[in-house]
């Protein structure tokens, strides 16, 4: 231990894996690992009621705002092979308490599952619909809702209904076509308030509410493309108009693998600006993975009989300085020390930016054992927090090679002590095979943690609760009539009107398109003004001030008709927005009285040149043609504003500057 | 399942499809349309669904359905025969648990899914129990034997009969405790009929069922099993019980007496409730604590009494206003021998049936009152309705409900027809079906909205 600096193996076995920052990653960087990604992106679809009962979709409750409390706990279903389900053992191993929190405004028995079924939403069915159609899915004849088991309790019934509406779409990036596996309909879960030791707690507001589901082929090949595909997605579902926006509507899960690794599915990543950040580390976490498959691999012969060792230790043989485990002896909990023969150096490998592997066995003892964080100390912290001497008492205790071996000292209630043991041990076992099948959860820095093991296809069975619904030729021809334009399309529309691309994510995911739209064609404004108005001057507004409760983007078309008839000029309309985004309500005189806009001929205002020309040439210090066409122009335009163009004035004035 | 069948459940113009084609229910399929092409493997079509669709299972799991109007071409790749025999592990032994007795009536009550096809294959030897619910090793020895499979709808004297002597049968072999896998639809008039079919049990009686389909992760089923297997090894209440859940929580399980017991909502878990008095019992998985003090205990000796008698000659006639008297000439006509009238109010029926109620009772039918309003005892002295109804020979069973009613009297005319004997036994209670007092808590039906009720869901419904 004397010589071995647990930070610098984090640091050389970084480097020995070829890890590169994302920002110096090159394609062939990802070609190497073998970079591949699918994504599947879930979206809230826009309906008045949830999508198998009849209570409202889209009101959100607090926490604490219910009305009663149901408890269940969820068990797996025997398969046909005589096993159960990889997740639903892993999940009825943590032997949970899930206590659900109802309120009534938006939960009704259904929710709570005792109540079977009400026929699906229709309106839901038709928005889901149309959206497969635009994807250029081949459309189902028949719609058969099946169960897909969740035993995390997200959902009461232990399954989510969902059903396939299309197969084998594509959508257009900017370089590639991205195929698309299907098209589903399903129910959203529950939110989650709490989960804590064995007790999760989540609330029924979101239960039941309808979503879409696109599923992509594992097409793309960098991180980039990942986010790229998503945002084209998540476009494409809002310039329909048929789903629902604001926070929450719109999630993603991503898979990664490696060449040689796993499919590992990085679930409800919130926001596609976190995309490549997650899936370029999860690439080379698997990649690294793969290195300690090698390495022990090396280490180990008759690796299929590896186990590890452990035993009780007594608190009051050490000198316990650690907080945590001070507080563990205080809760009665007991505490182990674990030997991992030949494990030397693997704890402090590199797993993804700032955690190393012994985090995969600390996450996993939080998921599964349901021990809370902290949860484990091991003989490679880079700040060592258990005393030299400690240190050498437990490895004397556990027979410990010091060149070999690695040690975890974790604390756990009796009760949860085997299944954490387990734990410990399946974990280190699976090091030996490469990368486990997982879901992980995203953060914001880009970095994952074990959620559950990965769920089969195996776990899906028909829905005995309903019916299949058939889908009509005539139906479907109907349907297709009803399709926007897709956003390739509107992309290069807004090319040819020379809106620059920059503004094309906040039009785009404002769903702004139809209003330029008609700005333009029926209000007949210049496209560039029209662009600038909506794709960057609302923007502006909108970062700014606080959206008055009327205000909807249709006030925009008000305004810009209300300029029209007028005969004022555009830029006006943007001095009147932030008045107009705050007090949608008030009507455009008020609004031009309070900016203190008067109206004057284009003549009256010319007339002014001349004074100023002259007051300028009398008083100013640096008398430059430049200067002067600046200052006079920053004198009359206030007042020109709405008033005449501003290009005239300006030319107007450097006339008479020359003169 | 018939193995020879290569198109299980497709008719008419689908099924000439799939010849067409020499395309096999379990082939593994490549389907062109004029909405694009599928991949998937054809699934059998459910009896009760159209011709007009094809169901394949795709990779990712799902089940979609084709319109074969928008079929142009399909092509057969591979073919996998389904296969439904599940491998079993045996049901461990263990010395000093009680032994435990399961009969099946029908129903699932656990239950094994063959993610392949989709099929919910019911779990019921010791075997594929014990796979099911391993929890059960842990709190008896387990034996099965199927009696019968039938939905609770579809039950009748005969399984009544049937049930009765088998567990006669059982208990002469000796066994610690009986349970009985039923449908939840009518639990509560088997578990009446018992009652009376089968007297002086030395050992518990438990039947039980599951409200949600045991095939799904937060499903009763197991729970309310390790309840009911609980109460019969374990506990000393030697009674036909029902075993359900208590709240729609998995918190704990009561056990009601069989003749006081009804089914009270379509779907809730908690849809069980005693009328009229409390539960014998709470029960969960670790304790069983008894909320009436006076039951029957259990015995050593095997001296049950069985009396497997019905007459299926018995009606139930529901009240409504403007019920005209042709409805009970037409019973009359028909044969009847026994009818159960389930009024309004204290025990009511309109004046315009006078006549046919008098015909009746001078052609010897056995007639008797009980309650639309389910709680409460019939009355009949109140009004002049009732004196009248009395005289004209409507018998007023007390606080009996309705469907038990039904059953003591099929039961009775089972043995009798002498109409002394009959009202002997139909106002003898054989345990509780009539009960001499209602205390204060045997009615607590609350209001939702009202704010202290709502404040007391909230702090204690868990």
């Amino acid at each position: 231990m004397k010589n071995f600096d647990p930070y610098q193996n984090y640091l050389a076995t970084l480097k020995k894996i070829g890890y590169i920052p994302r920002q110096l990653a090159k394609q062939e960087d990802y070609d190497r690992i073998g970079f591949m990604s699918g994504l599947e992106v879930h979206q809230q679809l826009l309906t008045e009621k949830k999508l198998f009962c009849h209570c409202p979709a889209g009101i959100y409750q607090k926490d604490e705002e219910y009305d009663a409390e149901v408890i269940r706990h969820m068990r797996p279903t025997l398969s046909e092979l005589g096993e159960y389900d990889g997740t639903a053992l892993m999940e009825f191993k943590t032997r949970k308490n899930i206590v659900y929190r109802i309120n009534n405004k938006t939960a009704c028995t259904y929710e709570v599952d005792d109540t079977p079924p009400f026929l699906i939403n229709k309106d839901a069915l038709e928005k889901a619909l149309i959206i497969t159609i635009l994807c250029k899915f081949n459309v189902v004849g028949e719609v058969h809702i099946t169960r897909k088991q969740y035993l995390d309790g997200s959902i009461p019934t232990g399954f989510q209904r969902t059903a396939i509406l299309g197969v084998e779409g594509e959508i257009e990036l900017k370089n590639k076509k991205v195929r698309l596996i299907q098209l589903s309909i399903e129910e959203d879960s529950c939110r989650e308030i709490s989960d804590v030791g064995h007790w999760r707690v989540y609330k029924t507001d979101r239960l039941g509410m309808p979503l879409i589901e696109t599923v992509t082929y594992p097409d793309m090949k960098n991180p980039d493309e990942v986010k790229e595909a998503c945002d084209y997605i998540r476009f494409l579902n809002r310039s329909t108009g048929l789903v629902r926006t604001g926070m929450g509507a719109a999630r993603q899960d991503v898979n990664v693998s490696c060449k040689g690794g796993t499919r590992v599915e990085i679930k409800g990543v919130s926001h596609t600006k976190w995309i490549p950040e997650l899936t370029h580390n999860e690439c080379f976490r698997q990649w690294s993975l793969l290195a300690i498959r090698d390495e022990l691999r090396q280490r180990v012969s008759d690796w299929q009989n590896w186990k590890i060792e452990y035993t009780y230790l007594d608190y009051d043989a050490f000198v316990i300085t650690h907080p945590a485990i001070k507080s563990a002896k205080e809760s009665g909990k007991k505490l182990l020390a674990v030997r991992l023969p030949h494990f030397k150096g693997i704890l402090s490998w590199y797993n993804q930016p700032g955690i190393m592997f012994a985090q995969e066995i600390a996450d996993r003892l939080k998921v599964i054992a349901c021990l809370d964080f902290p949860n484990m100390v091991h003989s490679e912290l880079p700040v060592q927090v258990i005393t030299d001497s400690d240190m050498e008492i437990i490895k004397m205790i556990m027979n410990c090679d010091e060149e070999k071996d690695a040690l975890i000292v974790f604390w756990a209630t009796e009760d949860d002590v085997a299944t954490a043991l387990e734990t410990i041990e399946e974990r280190c076992k699976m090091a030996f095979e490469g990368v486990p099948n997982e879901t992980r959860k995203s953060f914001e820095d880009g970095t994952t943690m074990f959620e559950r093991v990965l769920p089969g296809p195996d776990r899906m069975y028909p829905d005995t609760d309903s019916t299949p619904i058939p889908l009509s030729v005539e139906y479907i021809e109907n349907l297709k009539k009803r399709i926007p334009n897709t956003v390739r399309e509107r992309v290069n529309q807004m090319l040819a009107w020379g809106i620059p691309e920059s503004s094309h994510t906040y039009i785009l995911s404002r769903n702004l398109y139809p209003y330029i739209e008609k700005t333009i064609n029926e209000y007949g404004i210049d496209p560039t003004v029209a662009g600038k108005f909506f794709g960057q001057e609302l923007k502006k507004v909108e970062g700014k001030y606080q959206k008055g409760q009327d205000f909807t983007y249709d006030r925009l078309l008000d305004l810009i008709a209300f300029l029209k008839q007028n005969n004022l000029h555009c830029p006006l309309g943007i001095y009147m927005l932030p008045e107009l985004y705050q007090h949608p309500n008030l009507d455009f005189e008020s609004i031009l009285t309070i900016l203190k806009f008067k109206r004057r001929s284009k003549e009256e205002l010319i007339s002014k040149i001349d004074f100023l020309i002259e007051k300028y040439n009398s008083e100013a210090k640096n008398k430059t043609k430049e200067n002067s066409l600046n200052w006079v122009m920053g004198q009359i335009r206030p007042m020109a504003v709405g008033n005449m163009d501003l290009n005239e004035l300006k030319e107007e004035i450097e006339k008479r500057i020359t003169q | 399942m018939d193995n020879t069948d290569f198109f299980q459940g497709y008719k008419g113009r689908a099924l000439e499809l799939l010849k067409k084609y020499n395309v096999r229910v379990w082939g593994q399929a490549e389907i062109d349309t004029t909405r694009g092409k599928f991949k998937g493997t054809v699934l059998p079509r459910s009896v009760n669904d159209d011709d007009e669709h094809i169901v394949i299972k795709v990779i990712t799991g799902y089940n979609i359905g084709l319109d074969i109007n928008t079929i142009i071409d399909m092509k057969e790749v591979g073919y996998k025969k389904a296969n439904y025999a599940i491998p079993e592990k045996e049901f461990p032994y263990t010395p000093g648990l009680p032994k435990v007795k399961l009969f099946g009536t029908g129903g699932t009550i656990a239950s094994r899914l063959d993610y392949r096809t989709g099929a919910v294959i019911p779990a019921f030897s010791p075997g594929e129990l014990y796979g099911a619910v391993p929890e059960l090793a842990q709190i008896c020895n387990l034996e099965t034997e199927k009696l019968f499979a039938v939905f609770s709808e579809n039950m009748g004297p005969q399984q009544y009969i049937a049930l009765a002597k088998a567990i006669g049968r059982e208990i002469e072999k000796g066994v610690d405790g009986i349970v009985i896998g039923h449908g939840t639809d009518t639990l509560h008039h088997t578990s009446a009929v018992l009652t009376f079919m089968c007297q002086n049990l030395p050992v518990p009686v438990v039947l039980v069922g599951s409200q949600r389909s045991s095939d799904r992760p937060s499903s009763d089923a197991a729970l309310n099993l390790q309840h009911a297997m609980k109460t019969a090894g374990h506990s000393d209440i030697a009674e036909v019980l029902v075993c359900m859940f208590g709240p729609t929580s998995d918190e704990y399980g009561l056990l009601h007496k069989g003749t006081r017991v009804r089914k009270m909502h379509s779907s809730y878990r908690s849809t069980f409730r005693t009328i009229g008095d409390t539960p014998v019992a709470m029960v969960t998985t670790k304790e069983i604590t008894p909320i009436k003090k006076n039951y029957n205990k259990r015995r050593n000796d095997k001296n049950v009494i069985i009396k497997p008698y019905f007459s299926d000659k018995v009606t139930m006639v529901y009240y409504y206003p403007g019920m005209k008297p042709d409805t009970i000439h037409g019973l009359i006509d028909a044969g009847y021998k026994g009818i159960v009238f389930v009024g309004t109010g204290l025990g009511h029926v309109n004046k315009e049936i006078y006549p046919a109620i008098r015909r009746a009772h001078a052609e010897g039918v056995h007639m008797y009152m009980t309650l639309q309003t389910i709680w409460g005892y019939v009355q009949m002295y109140v009004y002049d309705t009732g004196r009248d109804m009395m005289a004209m020979g409507i018998i007023p069973a007390g606080n009996m409900l309705p469907e038990v009613a039904y059953v003591k009297l099929g039961w009775a005319l089972g043995q009798t027809e002498d109409p002394e004997e009959v009202k002997r036994i139909m106002l003898t209670p054989v345990n509780d079906e009539i009960t001499e007092r209602e205390p204060y808590n045997g009615y607590l039906v609350y209001q939702g909205g009202v704010p202290e009720v709502e404040e007391f869901i909230k702090r204690v419904r868990k």
